[in-house]
């Protein structure tokens, strides 16, 4: 555990150089270029807030106005955890020649996906901010913003060091895995809020730490208040304990990984 | 050489795959689930040994070399010293920093430049920012490839791929240098030029591992050579004994190993009288090459040479052809034979032949020596032939004796059949119409060697 930790340390500048070419390698060849950053998360919530105003309207309360916004604080970070599970399912695969054929720490990968994704997401915090500015919803809660995601950060890479691994030995995630997404995505409070669910619903969203943590983000952002500190608290733990074990699912397989990807 | 300890030691190395893939996994676990055949199916035939008990040690600052047919384990062994995979049991060490030349540009990303690709991949071989920075020009003249080295890399061809990755791991200045048949990288200078590195490396006193089927290169440039086949060490030592056993044995094929299992070609007799090879390197099943003999005479070098006295191993029919032994005698000794033995790749004895039997009368020799047999009109016809060569008593108690230690080949424009060709011409009375042909010559080696 500790050694993958301090692996990944000495490895920092390749991680680095990984995720600049990621991002420079990703819209390569597009006429928009790096701008894609930026568009992407509004053409999403353009989608999401024209389906759920005008085709499936979200029963709204008044502390969710303007929807469209709300929606926005809840989206952007969960396409950060939505978009590195998914790819780091394929990661390694896509990576097969390093892990064959260059002595190369395999971790390394799972862990550039989810820090490329980490800065698109930064890449559309601008935006989030510069809607809120609008809003006049700007405050010193923002100064909090890193606490979740950090929180986030850990449970993103323990999952997706848990996923890349898997996938190797058993493709067949790869296609089960955008539905799980899916499922869950409904199971967190981005669509609706999360203070006004009763019954069972609460108590299966209280079981996801995703809940909190993108509750932590609504509250920070959109509200301007924050008191979800026990949850994002426990959200933490479970992110520490979904990255150790992770970690170690993956230092587990690791020398099946050159043989089989 | 140096009296430090070895750069790379493996002891007892085996690596055992498991050999289904994940879709005949699932097809054999329904089918087995439908004729409950799960048990058998879990049986061993679903692992696959690539090196099996393989041990050697390659000291600090020589240059090693692997051949063997496909599928022999070499790569699985370069894998595992490169430690992207690990033994399944077994010790491997290597001391040093390491560079495998497996893949080159492994890790290249076609979407980005040149530049970029050989900062991250120069990285990713173990360099910091800083060394890499420093040896980037380097990288880029070697690979000569200063005017695109800003292009995306897919537009590079893949010549131009090959040498930017090589040019890549070369720079990485490793302590330990795999090299897994890369050298055929690239057009003729260039390949030169990866040779001329290399062999810098080795003046350099770094150690050197080379897989290549490139027999020729591995004879030149390592010093010690190790044969695999299916994961066995066959044969390990001097290079040329090395090659020429592996050359031997490719020419003779598995049909002439089957056959002599079977009996159909006893064990040639050559001039002397066979003495069991106690004591020899392991061989292929029913392969009898090897080495033994008291060594009070010891052959230290058999070489073919051509009339010309320039060594080589390729002739045409009726040329000259000379073994030449060079042999050693610590002390006096005054009972000896020198003997000479050809056979076919597959066993057959051609031709045998002693200083005993045409009646020479040895009185005495000490020191260093000479022995050429010389065969004016060499009258085979197309193969490979293998060499026994002895020095014995004339008892037949062998002082040294090489069975199929060495090999020629002869080549010919004359596709005819057997071994011997004598000296002969065709006739017809005049009722037989027939063209006769232009004389063809024989086949120039000069283009071959």
């Amino acid at each position: 555990m500790l050694a993958q930790i301090r692996t990944l340390f000495r490895y920092r500048p390749l991680i680095q150089s990984l995720v600049s070419r990621d991002l420079k390698a990703r819209y390569r060849g597009s006429v928009l270029g790096f701008l894609w950053s930026f568009i992407n998360p509004l053409l999403l919530l353009g989608v999401y807030g024209i389906v759920f105003t005008y085709m499936l309207p979200v029963a709204r309360t008044p502390d969710i106005e303007p929807y469209t916004l709300f929606l926005f604080c809840g989206i952007l970070p969960w396409t950060w955890f939505n978009a590195s599970v998914l790819e780091s399912s394929g990661v390694l695969m896509a990576g097969s020649n390093l892990i064959k054929k260059v002595l190369f720490p395999a971790e390394v990968l799972p862990v550039v996906n989810v820090f490329a994704n980490l800065i698109h997401f930064l890449f559309g915090l601008p935006i989030v901010l510069l809607f809120l500015a609008y809003e006049g919803r700007l405050g010193p809660t923002l100064l909090l913003l890193p606490v979740p995601i950090l929180v986030q950060l850990i449970l993103t890479l323990g999952v997706a060091f848990f996923v890349s691994a898997l996938t190797v030995h058993f493709r067949d995630i790869q296609n089960i895995l955008g539905h799980m997404l899916h499922l869950l995505f409904f199971a967190t409070p981005i669509l609706y809020p999360y203070a006004d669910q009763k019954g069972l619903l609460k108590q299966v969203l209280r079981w996801n730490p995703m809940t909190h943590v993108v509750f932590s983000y609504q509250q920070i952002l959109f509200h301007g208040t924050f008191d979800h500190w026990r949850g994002l608290f426990l959200a933490g733990l479970v992110a520490l304990a979904v990255f150790c074990l992770g970690a170690l699912f993956f230092d587990r397989l690791r020398d099946t990984l050159a043989e089989e990807v | 050489m140096s009296i430090l300890a070895p750069a790379v030691v493996a002891r007892d190395v085996r690596k055992v795959y498991r050999r289904f893939v994940q879709k005949n996994q699932f097809r054999t676990l329904k089918s087995a689930l439908l004729t409950g055949s799960l048990l058998s199916d879990l049986t061993p035939d679903q692992t696959f040994t690539a090196l099996d008990g393989v041990s050697f040690e390659v000291p600090r600052g020589s240059t090693f070399g692997v051949i063997g047919e496909n599928g022999s384990g070499k790569s699985t062994l370069l894998k595992l010293l490169a430690g992207i995979t690990k033994p399944t049991s077994g010790s491997l060490t290597v001391d040093g920093r390491i560079s495998a030349l497996i893949e080159l540009g492994a890790g290249f990303h076609p979407e980005i430049s040149g530049r970029e690709n050989v900062a991250i991949n120069a990285i990713m071989l173990g360099l910091t920012q800083r060394e890499v920075d420093e040896r980037f020009d380097e990288i880029v003249d070697f690979a000569e490839l200063r005017e695109f080295i800003d292009a995306p890399v897919k537009t590079y061809s893949s010549g131009m791929y090959m040498r930017l990755g090589f040019a890549v791991a070369i720079h990485v200045d490793p302590e330990v240098l795999l090299i897994d048949e890369v050298l055929a990288v690239g057009d003729e200078g260039f390949t030169r030029k990866c040779l001329d590195k290399i062999s810098e490396f080795r003046r350099r006193g770094k150690t050197v591992l080379i897989v290549s089927h490139s027999l020729h290169l591995v004879e030149k440039m390592c010093d010690d050579v190790l044969w695999l086949r299916h994961g066995k060490t066959i044969e390990q030592g001097d290079p040329k004994r090395v090659v020429d056993a592996y050359l031997i044995h490719v020419a003779g094929g598995e049909e002439a190993l089957l056959a002599r299992e079977h009996g159909q070609t006893d064990a040639p007799e050559t001039a002397a009288p066979e003495t069991p090879p106690g004591g020899t390197e392991t061989s292929p099943k029913g392969y009898h090459e090897g080495r033994w003999g008291s060594r009070e005479i010891e052959i230290r070098e058999v070489r073919f040479e051509d009339a010309t006295g320039r060594a080589r191993h390729l002739y045409v029919p009726g040329e000259r052809m000379s073994v030449v032994m060079r042999v050693h005698a610590a002390t006096s000794v005054d009972d000896f034979v020198f003997g000479v033995g050809f056979f076919t790749a597959d066993g057959v004895s051609v031709y045998g032949t002693n200083t005993d039997v045409e009646d020479y009368q040895a009185t005495a020799f000490q020191g260093d020596a000479e022995v050429r047999f010389t065969i004016d009109d060499l009258r085979l016809v197309e193969g490979s032939y293998l060499l026994d060569v002895a020095a014995h008593r004339k008892d037949g108690t062998p002082y040294d004796y090489h069975r199929g230690l060495y090999s020629f080949r002869v080549k010919s424009r004359i596709k005819d059949v057997g071994v011997y060709r004598p000296t002969h011409a065709w006739s017809f009375t005049s009722a037989v119409k027939m063209e006769t042909p232009q004389p063809r010559p024989e086949i120039d080696l000069s283009e071959e060697l």
